[in-house]
């Protein structure tokens, strides 16, 4: 993992860069992430935020980043500066899927 | 009553599943099919019957305290009083994991005081919440990895009948289900390798390893390979936790079965949006939760499963 990718969000998640619109924040309900597919502009910080009663984390598929277990209502935040398709799941729950698309 | 059928005994081993609303499930192994018996006299009779008894339970969930179950840690405790109080002490108990919500210090110490206070020997399966920790499962590891293999599989037997843990929570991969991996199955095949077809099988783990709903996860991606291992035995019992409620099947000599939780009740596949917690009126909630015991008995007599809740 490297440090400078991510950093947990424990209140400060919605401080962060007064440019991002509400399209940056992933919200985790009934077993999905929504939005499901975001297309963000590089140096996006990208919010999860898991508002089911049940513990979920947000898992890189090319193993990038594993962030920890979020219980209800923690959040945690994650700049992607690399373009192209980041694919995610949930390492709890593995059928939990999404995908953010970084452009240049 | 319960069945009997001796008279049939190399037909299939039978294992009996009698329910206690709300506690833990308590297997009799005693020939070959799996049997819901849903009053405790009945219990009571297949366990006097059986050369020996084991319990199941899963789920505790130590830590949730969400709105489907405030009071797990209560929950719990109550299904533990419910297994001190039995007039016979089984041999053995096997926890089907989720042992703690969120892998803690604090949640694996309640567990250790709470269910090492009925003084039995509890043989423990990781689920997916007790590998959160910062070290990815070294906290279970640490508690209950002695003696076993990999990610924590291992087995022993008791009284003739051969136990199996697997670990199916650990490398799960996008989009998949419940996970063993090479290195366990190729374990497993090595364990069985020079066991007679007679030896009864009970095999366990958190995830169901055939597949009970996978638009939920709930099932084991090379589950089957376990079948494939186990179907020359004349009677396999594969016991899971997981998905918080009973569902039961029988598939030639095998027989699956899923016990409850002593803490929430989770949604019948496909009823509801999303498999999470799910909420019922709090008069409801005792007839939810529960505990599975199994009789064995000697010989070709069918194993016995009887879950009993809460609210028995």
């Amino acid at each position: 993992m490297k440090a400078s990718l991510f950093a947990l969000a424990l209140g400060l998640g919605l401080l962060a860069a007064p440019a991002l619109g509400a399209d940056t924040k992933i919200l985790i309900q009934n077993f999905t992430f929504t939005p499901t597919h975001l297309e963000v502009k590089s140096g996006t910080t990208v919010i999860f935020k898991n508002e089911d009663d049940i513990p979920h984390s947000v898992v890189a598929v090319d193993g990038s980043f594993h962030s920890r277990a979020l219980d209800t209502d923690d959040q945690v935040s994650l700049t992607l500066t690399k373009p192209g398709d980041f694919a995610y799941y949930c390492g709890l729950h593995p059928h939990m899927q999404g995908k953010i698309t970084v452009l240049p | 009553m319960q069945e009997k059928n001796e008279t049939e005994p190399s037909r299939r081993h039978v294992l009996e599943c009698m329910i206690w609303a709300g506690t833990g499930v308590l297997w009799t192994v005693s020939g070959g099919i799996p049997k819901s018996l849903g009053l405790l006299g009945e219990a009571d009779a297949a366990q006097a019957q059986s050369a020996f008894t084991f319990l199941q339970i899963s789920d505790s969930h130590i830590g949730f305290n969400k709105a489907a179950n405030p009071h797990a840690l209560d929950t719990l405790k109550e299904a533990i009083g419910k297994i001190e109080a039995l007039p016979a002490k089984p041999a053995l108990m096997i926890h089907t994991g989720d042992i703690t919500h969120l892998s803690r210090a604090d949640q694996f110490d309640d567990a250790a005081q709470i269910i090492g206070g009925t003084g039995l020997d509890v043989h423990y399966v990781p689920g997916e919440h007790d590998l959160v920790d910062e070290g990815n499962g070294k906290a279970y590891l640490d508690r209950y990895g002695k003696g076993t293999k990999g990610a924590g599989w291992y087995a022993f037997d008791q009284n003739g009948v051969h136990f199996i843990a697997l670990v199916n929570v650990v490398n799960l991969k996008a989009g998949g289900l419940g996970n063993l991996g090479a290195e366990q199955l190729a374990w497993l095949a090595d364990d069985l390798r020079d066991k007679p077809a007679s030896t009864p099988i009970v095999v366990f783990a958190h995830i169901p390893l055939w597949t009970v709903y996978a638009d939920w996860g709930w099932g084991t991606d090379d589950g089957a390979e376990v079948l494939k291992l186990l179907r020359r035995f004349g009677s396999v019992t594969v016991l899971n936790g997981h998905i918080h409620q009973i569902i039961q099947k029988i598939e030639g000599n095998m027989t699956f079965h899923t016990a409850r939780s002593t803490a929430f009740p989770q949604p019948v596949p496909g009823t509801a949006p999303a498999p999470g917690p799910m909420t019922v009126p709090a008069d409801r909630l005792p007839h939810m939760l529960g505990l599975t015991r199994v009789d064995v008995s000697i010989g070709s007599k069918p194993l016995a499963i009887t879950d009993t809740t809460l609210a028995d």
